[in-house]
């Protein structure tokens, strides 16, 4: 287990992150993408922007991707997509993620 | 996992969940409680303003203990405007009394101190463990749960779901339905470090345990439905905004940037100057009130704290309505115990009315339709506000103008940014109505 802050793309949530404990379960994110054939849903994309977190972004191929190092488990995201399936979301293990220190 | 049988497993170490095993463990049940927390409190997140009297009815001398921040002797109400805010101020030298009512608190390090309690009351806690469903007999009967820790199912006569806004283990087993994003809040906060006498000064404080809380509605949401807020803690200051997650859905504006804004105010950034941010949360508020309630019982287990929407919007109370539900949800199964009875979803009518006696149920029927109003006339965090700035400042301006046409040019604005008066009648009246 290490301590670590996520590598979101935007250098201020970086540096807003850095401040915040975590312990990250290498290997077993706990919030998967199930792209639908359709494309994104506006939904999806709007995490891009919403995500407090900054976990969200477009790739290369234009789809939108997860990097959930940084995520402190709030739900939004999980809330916002719970009509269009295509988020695969699950707590951390027991432990691990995020650790407030003043909550 | 343990293989005895408990009389009760309480998912969640948060205020609900260790009221509700500490007033159990005090009482001699045998009590599991499980939190997926490195300790407790470390996934926890509030504002935070503690309530003394929930606390009080369940640890009376909790004050001699307890990491309280500043005791409440001033509330600041703003409406906010992209340069201004006009606003109400209550302070009172009554808020110093010999057991303060209201204090702002750091939740981590609160609920580390509630947990010591609720062990030293005989309950037994297993952190790092996250509960992942709920256990079900061949007639549907909650009988226990599964967690993701090896060595199988925890047996219990009964479940007490603490799990929190974003719970997922009732979800997932069907006890109540997915929170909908019109009827939850998405609040961010940082904690801004400053030594302690700054924050006495900048706040006007008599000493290191006097403190303020401001509350502050219009610009600070760009529009969306939610508020913003500035806590003072001994030497740190809690600062957050906290909107609808249908609101964030529709308007793509970031939170952290709403944050920023808020944090720039020319209101705002002489409090916070030369602070050190050293962390930033995010966490989901039910605010859907009353009738986003969930069914609250069934056989064999049983919901208390924000996974059950206690949360008053208006008054910004939730832990301790957490609390309460918590006390009364241990305290009717203490009496269930005692009868020899089982926690069935008929005998749980015992915490259904305790609650719908109390102050949880009362205040969230009051304002019922406060969330659908607020939802549906977002000039009340738009117009008026700036309006109101804009009059004040009009007001106040001595510029040669004579009085007279000043305040026909300020009753004027006040008809035209509505319409026409009717409206504003309305509004009024709509408020009123919601209110009562």
């Amino acid at each position: 287990m290490t301590d670590k802050t996520n590598g979101s793309k935007s250098p201020r949530m970086e540096e807003r992150l850095y401040q915040n404990r975590y312990q990250v379960d290498e290997g077993r994110p706990h919030v998967k993408i199930n792209h639908q054939p359709g494309g994104d849903s506006e939904e999806l994309k709007a995490l891009i922007k919403i995500c407090p977190a900054g976990c969200y972004s477009i790739n290369e191929d234009g789809q939108v991707e997860v990097a959930a190092d940084g995520c402190m488990e709030c739900g939004t995201c999980r809330i916002v997509c719970q009509a269009t399936g295509e988020l695969e979301w699950s707590y951390p293990r027991g432990g691990y993620g995020i650790l407030f220190k003043f909550g | 996992m343990p293989a005895e049988h408990f009389d009760a497993i309480v998912v969640g170490a948060g205020p609900s969940g260790n009221a509700a095993a500490y007033t159990m463990g005090k009482a001699g049940l045998n009590v599991l409680q499980i939190d997926r927390g490195e300790y407790p409190g470390s996934k926890n997140v509030q504002g935070a303003i503690l309530y003394a009297d929930a606390l009080e009815r369940i640890i009376p001398d909790f004050r001699e203990t307890a990491p309280l921040e500043r005791h409440v002797v001033e509330q600041r109400f703003w409406m906010l405007s992209e340069k201004s805010h006009t606003g109400t101020h209550h302070r009172s030298d009554t808020f110093n009394e010999e057991k303060p009512n209201r204090y702002t608190i750091l939740r981590a390090q609160f609920d580390k101190w509630f947990s010591k309690q609720v062990r030293e009351a005989g309950v037994t806690l297993i952190t790092e463990t996250t509960v992942t469903e709920l256990v079900k007999n061949e007639v549907g009967k909650v009988i226990g749960v599964l967690t993701d820790r090896e060595g199988g199912p925890v047996y219990a006569d009964v479940v007490v779901l603490a799990e929190g806004v974003n719970g997922l283990v009732g979800q997932r087993s069907g006890l109540r339905s997915e929170i909908k994003p019109q009827h939850v809040a998405l609040a961010v906060k940082e904690t801004h470090f400053l030594p302690e006498e700054t924050v006495r000064e900048r706040f006007n404080l008599a000493d290191e345990d006097e403190g303020v809380v401001i509350e502050v509605l219009g610009s600070v949401s760009s529009g969306m439905v939610g508020t913003g807020f500035l806590y003072t803690n001994k030497e740190s200051i809690s600062i957050g905004v906290g909107c609808l997650v249908a609101d964030f859905a529709r308007e793509k504006i970031p939170p952290y940037e709403l944050l920023d804004r808020f944090k720039n105010h020319p209101s705002v950034k002489p409090l916070l100057k030369g602070a050190e941010m050293k962390e930033y949360v995010a966490h989901l508020i039910p605010e859907g009130g009353y009738d986003a309630i969930p069914q609250l019982t069934g056989d064999g287990w049983l919901i208390v704290g924000d996974a059950g929407q206690f949360v008053n919007a208006v008054h910004r109370e939730g832990s301790n309505l957490a609390m309460t539900s918590g006390r009364l949800a241990g305290e009717s199964l203490i009496a269930l115990k005692a009868q020899g009875l089982p926690a069935t979803n008929e005998n749980l009518k015992l915490y259904r009315d305790a609650l719908e006696d109390s102050v949880v149920i009362k205040d969230l029927k009051k304002y019922r339709k406060i969330p659908g109003l607020l939802e549906k006339n977002r000039q009340l965090f738009t117009t008026y506000p700036a309006l109101l700035n804009r009059s004040m400042n009009a007001f106040l301006r001595v510029d040669g103008r004579d009085k007279r046409s000043k305040e026909a040019e300020i009753l004027k604005g006040l008809k035209t940014a509505r319409g026409n008066w009717l409206n504003v009648a309305f509004d009024m009246l709509k408020l009123a109505r919601a209110w009562r």
